[in-house]
C-alpha cells in the first residue's frame, strides 16, 4: 500500500529510487541501500525507510529493525558540525567523560541528540587510533586533541 | 512420500524425508523440549532448546534445524545437553517476570513445561537475575497486549506475522539487551499496520501477547462464524449465558483454525443491551412492548388482508431452514413469489450471469483449491478486506510460487502480492477482460481444445472481439498495454488459473455482462471445470449462497427450480398442499418502486437494514413511508426497523441451531451456544406462527431437524445433505444421495446446461450510466474495510471495532486533494444528485485521480443516499460501485 507521507520532495523520493535501483531492489542489498541512504540524507528518518520498504518491497519493520541493530544507523540528523568525543579507554581515564558532560552543559543537548539549530550533535565513540592525545574530540573532520573541559567554549566559538 | 528410518534414544522410528528431527520425535511421542517450534511455521532454530547429539557430528545439534538422514542415531539426552539447556533457560529466566499466578498463559505456558522438564538452578538464577528496568506494555490494541516483559523472543508473532498473515506487523528491533518484538518505529500497536487478527497472540507460547478480557470458559460449543461468506470454523467459549472466547477450529478444511479479527473478536455484540428482547407495536411515533400473541394477531389479521399486495424480503444472515420457511409462507400462505433478499444488490449478476454460461451460479471450486493454483486472478474483490481468511489462502498460494494478477481500480492490499497489477477505470471491465481475450487469441494462447469440445458460441464470440483492439482497450481502461498482454499471457498459460471476483464485477448496470466476460475469459482459456482452476464469485454474507440456494429469490423454489416451470409447481404444489403463482415475483429493487405506485402494501422483512445498503437510500426511505403495513424481524432496531410497524426480536446466530451455506457451497452445521435475550425467538418459529394463526397447515416443524428433511427431500441438490451428515465437517452441493460425498468443483465432465457445454457470448463496452461531468466532477466507488460489516449493526457495537475504526472517511488522491485544497482530516461534503453526505477527508494513493471512494459501514455517513439506483437490465443489481460526486470542504460549519 502506498503509505507515503508526503514530507520528502520528489527529487529525495528519486534520488532514494536511483539508490535502490543501482542494487536492482535485491533484498539482500539492503544494508548497502541503507548505507547509500544515510550518506546522502545524513540519516535514516522514517519516510526514507517508507520510501525503501516501497521499492524494494521489505517491510518496514524489518528495515526499522536492521536501522536500529546497527549502531552505525541513525533515525535522527546529525548536527552541521557534529561533535565526536572519544570514550575509549585511554580518554576515559585521562578525563573524556567530563568533556562529554562539558559539551553536553554547553549545548543543552544529550548524547544522540542534536541542536535545535541544527548546528551541532554531540556522539560518543570508542578509540579514534589517537591514544596518544588523549581525551580526543573530533568536530567533522578536524581532530582536537589533549581537550580539557575548560576549551570546550573556546572549541564551540569556532563554529559558531 | 519417501521414507527414512532413523532411531532416536533407541527407538526405531520411520518417518518422511524432508521432515525435521525434532519433527520425527515429537510425532513418535519422544519430547524435546522446545520454545520458538509452532507446526504453522518455518524453523528458526533461536531458542536453543531443542539440541540433541547425532552420532558422527560434533557437539550439540538444533533438531529443529536438521532433516532426518537414513540411519541416524540421536540422543536427547546427555549430561552436556542438560547443563547447555538448563543454563540457557536459566538465561531466558533472568530477564523473564516471575508472576506466573497472575498471568495470563498460567498453565498453558510453554516456559512452565520446558522448565517443568529442563529444571532451572534457583541459586544460579538469583545471580543471574539483573534488574532490568520494566519496559512499558503495549496495550494500545482493543483486544490484546503486548507485554515484553514476558517476552522469550522465539519469533513466533513474529514469524506468524510474515509466514501466516503476510502483514509483517512486527520483527525484532534494537541490538542486545534492548532487543524487542517491535512494530516499525517501534510505535504502539495500534498505529501499526496490524490487522488485529490476533494469530500471534493465538501462537504465543508464553503470557507475552494475550487477551485483554478473556475468561476460560467452561465449555465450548462448535458453530460458524457470522460475518463473512467464508464460512469460517470456530468454536466459541461459554461461562454461564455469555460468550467469553472464540478460537478457529485447526480441524476444519476451510480456515484451518485461522480467523480474522471479527470472527475472533467481534462477538460483543451478541449480549449487547441494545439487542431486541420483546415484540414491538409502534403507536403515535414511538415504540411499545407488546406480547407475541398481540403482535401475532396483529400481523395475521393484516397479511390475510394483503394477500394481493404483498412482499417479503428473506436474510442472507439467517440459516438456511429460517429462509426455507420464509420462502415457504410467501408462496404457500401469501400466494405470491414476491420473495427476494439483499443477494440481489450482491450476486444477482453472479446467478444471472454464470447460469446462462456453466448452468450454476456458484463459486465452482473450493476454497481449499486456491493453494493449489499456479495463477491466481483477483477481479474486482477487495479479497484480504472482505474475505480474509480466503485472502490467507491466496498469500499462501503466492508463497507456494503461485502468480498474483489483480485488477482493481483501487490499489488494495492485495495489491502487495501481485505480479501483475491493473488499475483500470470503474466500469470498464468487460473492455478490459474482452481485451485480455483478445490478447489471447492473437496470440494463439486459447484452449482450443477445450473450446471445440466443450464450449458453444465460440463464433458469436469472435463476431464481437474485433471491438476490443489493444489500443482502444488500453484507452479505455487506463491500463498500459502491455501490462494487459502480460496478464493474458500469464492467466492463459500459467495453469491451472482460478479466477475470483466479487461486488467491483457486479455491482454495475452491466453487471451480467461483466460476470460473462469473466466467464468467457475462463471458457476461452480452459480455466474451469479443474481442480484448482474455475471461477470464483465470493460471496459477501454468512449465508447468503444458502438464501439463493432455499428459493430465497423471486424466480426459483429451493435449489434453483424455476417457479414458470409447470413441473416444479406441481411437485410444490403437492409437497406444500397449496395453489402456487406461476409467476415470477418482483424483485428486491423493483419493491420500493412498486411501493411508492401503491402495489404492494404490506412487506415483511427479515434481517436487513435496506436504509442503509440500498442503492439511492433515500428513495427506500420516502417508499418505506407509504407502506400500509411494515414487518421487521431482526436482533436489533435498525434504521429500517424504525420505519416499522411491527418489530420482532429474532435469535443472533450464537442462539440457534441450523445450517449456513458457504461460499463454496458447503452445508455447515450452526449450534445454539448461548440462551437468547428476553423473549427473542427463531426466525423459522415466528414465521410458521404467523403462517398458523392465518389457518395455513404444514408449518407444524417441531424443530430444525424436521424443516432439513423437508429440504432434503424437496432440493436435489441438497437430497444427500442431511443434518447427522454434517456433524463434524460441512459438505459441498450438489450431494444428490445420502452416500454422495459432495462436489469440490463443478463442471468437471460436462457444464450444468442443459446441452452439457459452457456458453461464450458476444459482448459490447457500455459506460456506466453516471460518470462525472463538470458540475460532478469524480467518480465515487465504494468497497469494505476489514474492520466492519456492511451496515455495522453488528460491528458497530463491538467496541473494540470501533476503537480501530470510529467513523467514514472519504479516501482522495493527494492530486484531486491538492486541487481542491484538501487536508487530511478535514470534513468535506460529498454531494451526488441524489443525496449529501458529510465525511472526514483521508488522502492516500488506493484511488487514482479522478477516483475517490467511500465504504457503506456508517450510519451517521450513508454513502447509499449518493448512489445511483440505475439497474443491471438482466440482474436488476444497482450500480453501486459507479456516481459522480462533488466535493466541498465544510471545516468552517
Amino acid at each position: 500500500m502506498s503509505s507515503i507521507k508526503i514530507k520528502l520532495k520528489k527529487q529525495d523520493i528519486d534520488k532514494i529510487k536511483e539508490i535502490t535501483a543501482s542494487f536492482n531492489n535485491e533484498e539482500h542489498e539492503l544494508i548497502n541501500v541503507l548505507h547509500k541512504c544515510q550518506q546522502h540524507f545524513g540519516y535514516l528518518p522514517a519516510e526514507v525507510q517508507e520510501v525503501i520498504s516501497d521499492e524494494m518491497d521489505i517491510p518496514t519493520a524489518k528495515i526499522y529493525g536492521i536501522v536500529t541493530f546497527y549502531s552505525f544507523f541513525t533515525m535522527t540528523p546529525k548536527g552541521k558540525n557534529p561533535i565526536s568525543i572519544c570514550m575509549g579507554t585511554a580518554c576515559y581515564v585521562r578525563g573524556g567523560e567530563k568533556v562529554l558532560d562539558e559539551f553536553k552543559k554547553e549545548l543543552g543537548i544529550e548524547a544522540g541528540q542534536t541542536t535545535k539549530d541544527g548546528k551541532f550533535s554531540i556522539s560518543s565513540l570508542r578509540c579514534v587510533g589517537a591514544c596518544g592525545l588523549a581525551p580526543v574530540v573530533l568536530i567533522g573532520e578536524k581532530t582536537y586533541g589533549r581537550v580539557a573541559p575548560d576549551d570546550v567554549k573556546e572549541i564551540l566559538a569556532e563554529y559558531k | 512420500m519417501e521414507k527414512v528410518k532413523l532411531y532416536i534414544d533407541g527407538k526405531e522410528i520411520i518417518t518422511s524425508r524432508g521432515s525435521t528431527v525434532l519433527e520425527a520425535a515429537l510425532s513418535n511421542g519422544i519430547y524435546i523440549p522446545n520454545l520458538c517450534h509452532h507446526p504453522d511455521l518455518k524453523p528458526s532454530g533461536n531458542c536453543r532448546m531443542c539440541i540433541v547429539e547425532i552420532e558422527g557430528r560434533k557437539g550439540q545439534v538444533i533438531s529443529c534445524m536438521t532433516e532426518v538422514e537414513e540411519g541416524m542415531v540421536v540422543r536427547t539426552e546427555s549430561q552436556e545437553i542438560s547443563l547447555v539447556r538448563q543454563t540457557t533457560l536459566e538465561l531466558l529466566h533472568a530477564n523473564h517476570t516471575q508472576d506466573c499466578t497472575n498471568c495470563h498463559s498460567n498453565n498453558t505456558c510453554k516456559l512452565q513445561e520446558v522448565t517443568a522438564f529442563v529444571g532451572v538452578d534457583e541459586e544460579r538464577l538469583s545471580r543471574l537475575r539483573r534488574s532490568r528496568p520494566e519496559i512499558p506494555v503495549d496495550d494500545s490494541n482493543p483486544f490484546f497486549t503486548l507485554d515484553h516483559n514476558k517476552c522469550i523472543m522465539c519469533g513466533i508473532c513474529i514469524r506468524t506475522c510474515d509466514e501466516v498473515q503476510g502483514v509483517n506487523a512486527l520483527d525484532y528491533g534494537f541490538r542486545g539487551f534492548s532487543t524487542l518484538v517491535s512494530t516499525y518505529n517501534n510505535q504502539p500497536i495500534k498505529e501499526s499496520v496490524c490487522e488485529s487478527c490476533g494469530e500471534c497472540v493465538v501462537r504465543c507460547p508464553v503470557g507475552a501477547l494475550y487477551v485483554k478480557e478473556s475468561k476460560v470458559p467452561t465449555h465450548e460449543v462448535k458453530t460458524v462464524c457470522a460475518y463473512c461468506g467464508v464460512g469460517c470454523n470456530i468454536y466459541l467459549g461459554i461461562r454461564g449465558n455469555k460468550i467469553v472466547s472464540a478460537r478457529g477450529d485447526r480441524e476444519s478444511i476451510v480456515n484451518k483454525g485461522r480467523l480474522c479479527v471479527k470472527g475472533r473478536y467481534g462477538y460483543s455484540f451478541v449480549d449487547h443491551p441494545d439487542r431486541l428482547r420483546t415484540p414491538l407495536k409502534k403507536t403515535n411515533g414511538s415504540f411499545e412492548e407488546i406480547s407475541w400473541d398481540e403482535a401475532f394477531d396483529i400481523i395475521s389479521e393484516k397479511f390475510l388482508k394483503s394477500k394481493n399486495k404483498f412482499a417479503a424480503l428473506t436474510s442472507a444472515k439467517v440459516t438456511n431452514e429460517d429462509n426455507y420457511v420464509i420462502q415457504k409462507f410467501t408462496r404457500a400462505v401469501m400466494g405470491t413469489n414476491n420473495i427476494d433478499h439483499c443477494a440481489r444488490l450482491c450476486h444477482a449478476p453472479t446467478v444471472s450471469g454464470l447460469v446462462q454460461s456453466f448452468g450454476s451460479g456458484a463459486m465452482t471450486n473450493s476454497i481449499d483449491e486456491f493453494t493449489g493454483a499456479k495463477t491466481i486472478f483477483s477481479i474486482g474483490s477487495n479479497t484480504t478486506a472482505a474475505h480474509p481468511i480466503i485472502g490467507l489462502h491466496i498469500k499462501e498460494a503466492k508463497r507456494r510460487g503461485a502468480k498474483i494478477i489483480v485488477a482493481n481500480p483501487k490499489e488494495i492490499d492485495l495489491c502487495r502480492f501481485a505480479d501483475i497489477y491493473m488499475q483500470h477505470y470503474p466500469g470498464t471491465d468487460v473492455v478490459l477482460l474482452m481485451g485480455m481475450i483478445n490478447v489471447i487469441l492473437e496470440e494463439g494462447l486459447q484452449d482450443s481444445e477445450f473450446i471445440k469440445t466443450r464450449c458453444e458460441g465460440y463464433d458469436e464470440l469472435l463476431s464481437s472481439i474485433a471491438g476490443f483492439d489493444i489500443d482502444s482497450v488500453s484507452e479505455i481502461t487506463g491500463v498500459p498495454a502491455n501490462t494487459i498482454r502480460d496478464a493474458a499471457r500469464l492467466y492463459a498459460v500459467n495453469k491451472p488459473a482460478s479466477l475470483v471476483y466479487a461486488m467491483g464485477i457486479t455491482q454495475h448496470s452491466h453487471g451480467t455482462d461483466n460476470v460473462l466476460a469473466v466467464s468467457n475469459l475462463a471458457l476461452v482459456t480452459g480455466n474451469i471445470g479443474r481442480e484448482s482452476s474455475g471461477v470464483n464469485p465470493l460471496r459477501g454474507q454468512n449465508n447468503v449462497q444458502g438464501a439463493c440456494d432455499m428459493g430465497g429469490l423471486p424466480n426459483v423454489y429451493p435449489g434453483y427450480q424455476p417457479v414458470e416451470s409447470k413441473q416444479a409447481a406441481a411437485k410444490f404444489e403437492k409437497a406444500w398442499s397449496a395453489r402456487l403463482s406461476r409467476e415470477n415475483g418482483l424483485t428486491h429493487t423493483e419493491y420500493f418502486t412498486e411501493i411508492e405506485k401503491g402495489n404492494i402494501k404490506a412487506l415483511y422483512q427479515v434481517g436487513e437494514n435496506p436504509v442503509l445498503s440500498e442503492a439511492d437510500a433515500n428513495h427506500v426511505k420516502k417508499a418505506l413511508d407509504k407502506l400500509d403495513f411494515f414487518v421487521v424481524q431482526d436482533i436489533f432496531l435498525t434504521q429500517t426497523a424504525k420505519y416499522a410497524d411491527i418489530v420482532l426480536p429474532a435469535c443472533s446466530f450464537a442462539e440457534k441451531d441450523g445450517t449456513f451455506t458457504n461460499t463454496e457451497r458447503r452445508v455447515q452445521r450452526v449450534r445454539k451456544a448461548v440462551d437468547p435475550p428476553g423473549e427473542a425467538k427463531d426466525d423459522w418459529w415466528i414465521t410458521c406462527e404467523i403462517a398458523k394463526r392465518m389457518g395455513a397447515a404444514g408449518f407444524d416443524y417441531e424443530n430444525v431437524t424436521d424443516i432439513v428433511e423437508e429440504i432434503n427431500s424437496l432440493t436435489p441438490s441438497y437430497a444427500g445433505i442431511t443434518f447427522d451428515r454434517i456433524r463434524e465437517e460441512g459438505i459441498q452441493w450438489p450431494c444428490t444421495v445420502s452416500d454422495h460425498k459432495g462436489t469440490k468443483f463443478l463442471h468437471a465432465e460436462k457444464f450444468a446446461r442443459s446441452s452439457g457445454k459452457g456458453r461464450l457470448f458476444p459482448l459490447l463496452y457500455k459506460a456506466s450510466v453516471e460518470l462525472p461531468d463538470e458540475e460532478y466532477p469524480l467518480l465515487l466507488t465504494t468497497d469494505r474495510s476489514l474492520y466492519h460489516y456492511h451496515t455495522s449493526t453488528m460491528t458497530g457495537r463491538v467496541s473494540g471495532l470501533k476503537d480501530i475504526e470510529e467513523t467514514e472517511l472519504l479516501r482522495i488522491n493527494p492530486a484531486d486533494a491538492q486541487k481542491m485544497g484538501l487536508k487530511k482530516g478535514d470534513k468535506v461534503s460529498v454531494k451526488s444528485r441524489r443525496g449529501i453526505i458529510k465525511v472526514m477527508a483521508d488522502i492516500d494513493h488506493s484511488c487514482p485521480e479522478g477516483v475517490a471512494s467511500l465504504t457503506f459501514h456508517f450510519p451517521d455517513a450513508p454513502t447509499n443516499e449518493l448512489t445511483i439506483c440505475a439497474l443491471d437490465p438482466v440482474s436488476k443489481i444497482p450500480e453501486t460501485k459507479v456516481c459522480a460526486v462533488r466535493i466541498e470542504t465544510c471545516n468552517s460549519e
